[in-house]
């Protein structure tokens, strides 16, 4: 079926409106990071700043500890993606490829586990990590976030292995590779887009993360980025707008680099092979 | 070889996760307290900083640990910490957040904790905010009367008589005022009412109107009488009648009616008296502004508010240091450099007389004469008050502002609906 040249500028134009959409909250944060505070009083605001400054980032940097922030959201997300990943990957392997009852009742409680609300899980989950000695500390916080996210993750991987052809693991063992080997050389391989995916879920879902850090981490040293980013907002929303935009740009762009990197990789893998050549 | 450094890194950051484990209790017998602040704005919390650092050099058995908490979250990340048992041991928060933590037995009673200096600094009328049940939860400290903030050019220009505190403008003289500097396109005044219920409820003492009344039964019923009319019909008239408030910004928080006031669309804006900080750093130079007081009513200049406290969890294990610490944050001379960090109002009648907060600069001066006014914020220790503000008073008070109910419906409404919410938590 070929789209006439109209149709496909019609096309082109509402993707590009729609990325335009999805890019002006970005876009309007960028812009309010470099501006002086009375520009951002300004009745008559402008895209680029009249007279762009670097006040609010050194501002932002001199009040709050940003970058020690940053390192341990990095750590609680790295730490969240990696566990998640390597916990998922062969529970989705069993649940996709042995459909057995427990399978299907295992992926129904994974669905059904969705939708409860945070305000459930938070007191009896403080109380569990208290316990084990594990508040404000980055493992607890780990292991709450890959227990948050491991339910999805899993979901998104039982579909990448479904789409994984058995026959193919079949072959590998009639050629006379044993059952880890098929997996370490075949399916893995073939999973490596759904478990990149799969990862920089978790990453980002731990990154953005706000109100378990809150709760479960009380000492400043450990806080994470989020938290300390409401650090510059006051009573009734009053914000300190400026340096608020600056920490909110640097704390975006390391999800940025991550979607980046990983992003061919994902589109990448998921087309390899895909047409004959 | 990529994938081995990132993984290498990975492994390494992880591992210096791991080794940052602990408490951090203090060793050798000392009592480690620790202190969360929601102090945000950067003079404040440097001012914080400051004075818990001055008390750990003066006190080395008894170190504090400061910790910046959220105004946007903090109820609900203190209701976790009491019920988990993690609660910091000293905690900021405002009276309006108190009643419901202070009746669940989640703060210390301090009336036998505090040091009688500080208990005959702070008025009663400030004392009566933070006291549920006949205990005291929190100590009142710093709080903000409700202003008008005017462009002064504006106000000259028109000859309008400027109100000050000793003769301020009531009600109807306001909006008369009002409609005489409105016209093309500009308003004489812009409303932030975003949260509308507690700008009414505050302001309405004003006249007299106090809409929650205890019987000798100690039950509260809502009526919402005469008294009660003046401020919201005020409001009301202007928007709606007059048309010298501006109707757009009734749906606006404080901050976002700055833009237009100092681009010229507005000649007054009724704002919280911390709010000059925002004014001073964003005002385009040359802008010349004024603080004035409030309209008053058959009660003068009385007006309702919701202080910051700072209360001491029930469940810490020192809680006589935790006083003693209050005590040393709130002594008259620290006080004072708490409340110019933020801007507002100390509560202690010495710091209120010091000269740094009578001056004309910023217009300290007009607001620290409001400070005899001051009232505890009306229903705050009513049980299912935040149900009522939420479910009844918020929509029912917007439609009216906006002109889509008259009086009597919003009467129907604050009394009927309720009375039947409120009642439902005094069974």
């Amino acid at each position: 079926m070929r789209t006439s040249r109209t149709g496909r500028a019609g096309q082109y134009l509402a993707l590009l409106a729609y990325l335009l959409f999805l890019a002006l909250p970005f876009l309007w944060l960028i812009s309010t990071a470099f501006k002086p505070p009375r520009e951002l009083g300004s009745l008559h605001p402008t895209w680029i700043p009249k007279d762009p400054t670097l006040a609010n980032f050194r501002q932002a940097f001199d009040e709050q500890p940003l970058l020690h922030a940053a390192l341990n959201s990095l750590t609680a997300a790295l730490g969240a993606g990696l566990i998640a990943v390597l916990l998922a990957t062969p529970m989705a392997y069993v649940m996709a490829r042995h459909r057995t009852r427990l399978a299907r009742a295992a992926t129904g409680w994974v669905v059904v586990s969705q939708a409860f609300p945070l305000v459930l899980v938070i007191i009896p989950l403080f109380l569990v990590l208290k316990n084990l000695r594990l508040i404000n500390s980055m493992p607890g916080l780990i292991m709450v976030y890959v227990v948050w996210a491991l339910p999805f993750a899993l979901w998104m991987l039982v579909g990448y292995v479904r789409a994984v052809p058995p026959e193919l693991e079949e072959a590998a063992a009639v050629d006379g590779a044993g059952r880890l080997r098929t997996l370490v050389s075949v399916t893995a391989p073939l999973l490596a887009p759904g478990i990149a995916a799969t990862g920089l879920f978790a990453f980002v879902t731990a990154w953005n993360e706000f109100f378990f850090a809150l709760v479960l981490l009380k000492s400043p040293e450990r806080q994470t980025l989020p938290v300390v980013l409401t650090h510059f907002i006051g009573a009734e929303g009053v914000a300190d707008l400026g340096p608020l935009a600056a920490a909110a740009f640097l704390a975006t762009l390391p999800s940025l680099v991550v979607f980046a990197v990983i992003q061919r990789r994902i589109t990448g893998g998921m087309l390899a092979g895909a047409v004959k050549n | 070889m990529r994938t081995r450094v990132l993984l290498g890194c990975l492994v390494l950051v992880l591992l210096l996760a791991g080794c940052g484990g602990g408490d951090g209790d203090g060793a050798g017998g000392r009592i480690t307290l620790r202190f969360q602040s929601l102090a945000w704005q950067a003079e404040s919390v440097e001012i914080n900083r400051e004075l818990v650092k001055e008390w750990n050099a003066t006190h080395p058995d008894v170190e504090v640990e400061y910790v910046q908490g959220s105004w946007d979250s903090v109820h609900d990340q203190l209701l976790t910490s009491f019920e988990g048992g993690e609660a910091p041991d000293i905690i900021h928060d405002a009276s309006d957040d108190l009643a419901d933590f202070a009746y669940g037995g989640y703060l210390a009673d301090l009336t036998g904790l505090l040091p009688e200096r500080l208990k005959s600094d702070i008025p009663q009328r400030s004392w009566e905010t933070t006291t549920f049940g006949g205990g005291i939860y929190g100590v009142p400290f710093l709080q903000e009367p409700r202003v008008i903030v005017a462009n002064a050019k504006w106000l000259k220009e028109a000859g309008v008589r400027i109100p000050t505190p000793e003769r301020p403008w009531s009600w109807p003289e306001f909006r008369s005022i009002t409609a005489q500097l409105s016209g093309d396109g500009r308003y004489g005044v812009a409303w932030p009412l975003k949260e509308p219920v507690s700008a009414t409820l505050n302001l309405s003492l004003s006249s007299g109107g106090q809409l929650f009344h205890r019987g000798a039964d100690d039950k509260v019923t809502i009526r919402f009488e005469a008294a009660d009319e003046v401020m919201p019909r005020t409001v009301h008239d202007q928007a709606n009648t007059d048309r010298s408030a501006s109707p757009t910004t009734l749906g606006s928080g404080g901050s976002d009616t700055l833009p237009g006031f100092f681009g010229g669309r507005y000649a007054m804006v009724p704002l919280g008296f911390s709010y000059r900080q925002q004014i001073v750093q964003q005002a385009p130079k040359g802008f010349d502004w004024q603080v004035l007081p409030a309209p008053a009513g058959a009660d003068g200049l009385t007006q309702g508010v919701s202080p910051q406290t700072l209360s001491i969890a029930e469940d810490s294990p020192h809680q006589r240091e935790a006083a003693e610490f209050i005590d040393f944050l709130l002594r008259p001379e620290n006080m004072v450099r708490l409340a110019l960090g933020d801007w507002m109002l100390p509560t202690g009648t010495q710091a209120l007389k010091d000269p740094a907060l009578h001056t004309t600069e910023n217009d300290w001066a007009t607001g620290t004469a409001l400070a005899e006014h001051l009232r505890s914020a009306p229903a705050q220790s009513v049980r299912g008050y935040p149900e009522w503000k939420d479910k009844v008073a918020t929509p029912a008070l917007q439609e009216y502002y906006s002109g889509a109910i008259g009086l009597d419906e919003l009467r129907e409404r604050l009394e009927e609906d309720g009375n039947l919410v409120l009642a439902r938590y005094q069974r």
